[in-house]
């Protein structure tokens, strides 16, 4: 399992895929907001999305836990 | 002259204001949100009011309570600083009708220039030169490849209501016209403007080069010499120098020249700015925008004119009645602290636990934080401007690398391993160098 974190702190602009998506090396995850720029969150691995800790308008810390990929 | 002056901005740039408003004997107030509530602008201020929470529609973007703050604290002036309400007519007119004074251009003007097409057609009619591009607004893809296929590729796409380089992409084929296209039409419904497109041939190697300009209260405009900002990464300014290395005596009268009668056009009043684009080779120029306000980057032009700008701002707007004749001496350049990783640029906020701004002669430092202080993700990226001038570029570059090496900053992530990385290399040393140089650093 590859558990995707947060480089930086920043908003959850956009959550781009759901739990069960099945997402392919490169995918854009969720796209988070930091500094007026847009950031998206890229998946490392390809797999299924098995859990989503965040939702959009959340801030999110650097390390904070986004998305679980199986 | 006015008593009073609420500062409808926040971090460096207010501070800045907030620091002439008060030097001129006027009393000076803050507005700030609740992220900002404890950063040096707020403290420095005679007043400060609460706008509201972090994100900016709830605070320095929200027009009904900044007038509300005006009024609960008897301020008589508006100073907009850059960036947020600054360049909104709307807000402008507010002020006015409210029975203040509006530290900027007319409203009129801002209107005129905040639609890029329609700058381009006023700038073009008024014998100022302009790329190859759009006459009317782009509304859908089709039309731009026409209007691509016309031009010539490479082509600009930018949003015409857009600024800030946000939705700015290069096309160089119809593929990538696609994705700019889209990219600018998503930043143009994000940001609240206009959805019109504008397409503009892209100058490869050109330098962007910026001429300050003054509209005095009698109605003539002069220009305070150059700044190239061609130290760019996202087609955002990282460092900004005046007089610019790329520009010849000849090709800086004929810009400066253009500059006036841009100002002109539009009857301007106060300090604004005529962005060019400058192809070095050709020494030759195209206008690019103009921005109807107080630039981030003004300090490098007060440090070889000796002109406080904000000040000239302020006695414009309070309708007195005085010439000025610029004079430049030597040379300055100003780094942008910004709050990234030096590397790839990214985002990288947090808590200030180390604060040392560098000192000495020739060295000035415009900052928006103190140790102690946390700099959020809600605002844009920048701490700092630091400033150096000497008699020469060399001397500028000497005391440019003592004092970046100097300034220490603990926290957040920065740029400051940049800004000494682009001080040695040659390209910058020889000030042979263009607006792809950053990318070029990093590509390397």
């Amino acid at each position: 399992m590859a558990e995707v974190r947060a480089e930086m702190v920043a908003n959850v602009w956009k959550i781009v895929v759901s739990e069960g998506d099945a997402v392919e090396e490169g995918d854009t995850l969720v796209i988070l907001e930091s500094m007026k720029m847009e950031i998206p969150v890229i998946a490392e691995d390809a797999g299924t999305v098995t859990k989503l800790h965040i939702k959009e308008g959340d801030v999110v810390q650097e390390g904070d836990l986004i998305a679980a990929i199986e | 002259m006015f008593d009073s002056v609420l500062v409808a901005n926040r971090g460096e740039i207010a501070r800045r204001i907030i620091r002439t408003v008060r030097g001129m004997g006027l009393r000076a107030i803050a507005v700030h949100s609740e992220a900002d509530a404890d950063l040096p602008f707020v403290r420095e201020a005679d007043d400060a009011v609460l706008l509201g929470p972090a994100h900016p529609a709830q605070s320095y973007l929200d027009v009904d309570k900044v007038l509300q703050a005006a009024r609960t604290t008897g301020a008589r002036a508006v100073h907009p600083g850059y960036g947020f309400l600054a360049e909104n007519a709307a807000f402008a007119r507010a002020v006015i009708d409210a029975g203040l004074v509006w530290i900027g251009p007319d409203p009129k003007a801002i209107e005129q220039m905040g639609d890029k097409i329609n700058a381009r057609n006023l700038m073009e009619a008024a014998g100022v030169p302009v790329a190859a591009g759009t006459r009317e607004p782009v509304s859908d893809l089709a039309q731009a490849e026409r209007a691509a296929e016309e031009i010539g590729y490479p082509v600009m796409v930018k949003a015409a209501g857009g600024g800030g380089g946000i939705g700015m992409g290069v096309a160089r084929d119809g593929e990538s016209l696609a994705k700019a296209f889209e990219q600018a039409t998503r930043a143009a419904a994000r940001f609240g403007g206009e959805p019109a497109i504008l397409l503009e041939r892209y100058i490869e190697r050109a330098r962007h080069v910026e001429v300050q300009i003054l509209g005095l209260a009698d109605g003539t405009v002069v220009a305070l010499g150059e700044r190239d900002c061609s130290v760019q990464r996202r087609h955002q300014k990282v460092v900004e120098e005046s007089p610019s290395p790329g520009v010849t005596p000849e090709l800086r009268e004929r810009m400066l020249a253009a500059a006036v009668r841009a100002g002109q056009a539009v009857g301007y009043r106060g300090a604004g700015t005529v962005e060019c684009l400058v192809d070095a080779d050709a020494q030759d120029f195209v206008f690019l925008e103009m921005n109807t306000r107080l630039q981030v980057e003004h300090p490098v032009t007060e440090l070889v004119t000796g002109l406080d700008l904000v000040e000239h701002q302020i006695r414009i707007a309070a309708g007195e009645v005085y010439s000025v004749e610029p004079r430049v001496t030597g040379h300055a350049i100003e780094f942008r602290v910004y709050a990234e990783d030096p590397r790839r640029f990214l985002p990288g906020p947090g808590k200030i636990g180390v604060w040392e701004e560098p000192v000495g002669e020739g060295v000035r430092v415009d900052s928006g934080y103190a140790a102690g202080n946390t700099v959020t993700p809600f605002y844009d990226p920048l701490m700092a401007k630091l400033c150096v001038v000497g008699a020469t570029r060399e001397e500028a570059l000497r005391r440019g690398r003592e004092a970046v090496a100097a300034f220490r900053v603990e926290g957040p992530k920065h740029n400051l391993p940049f800004c000494a990385e682009l001080l040695d290399h040659p390209d910058f040393v020889s000030g042979d160098y263009d607006t792809g140089l950053v990318s070029r650093m990093r590509s390397a």
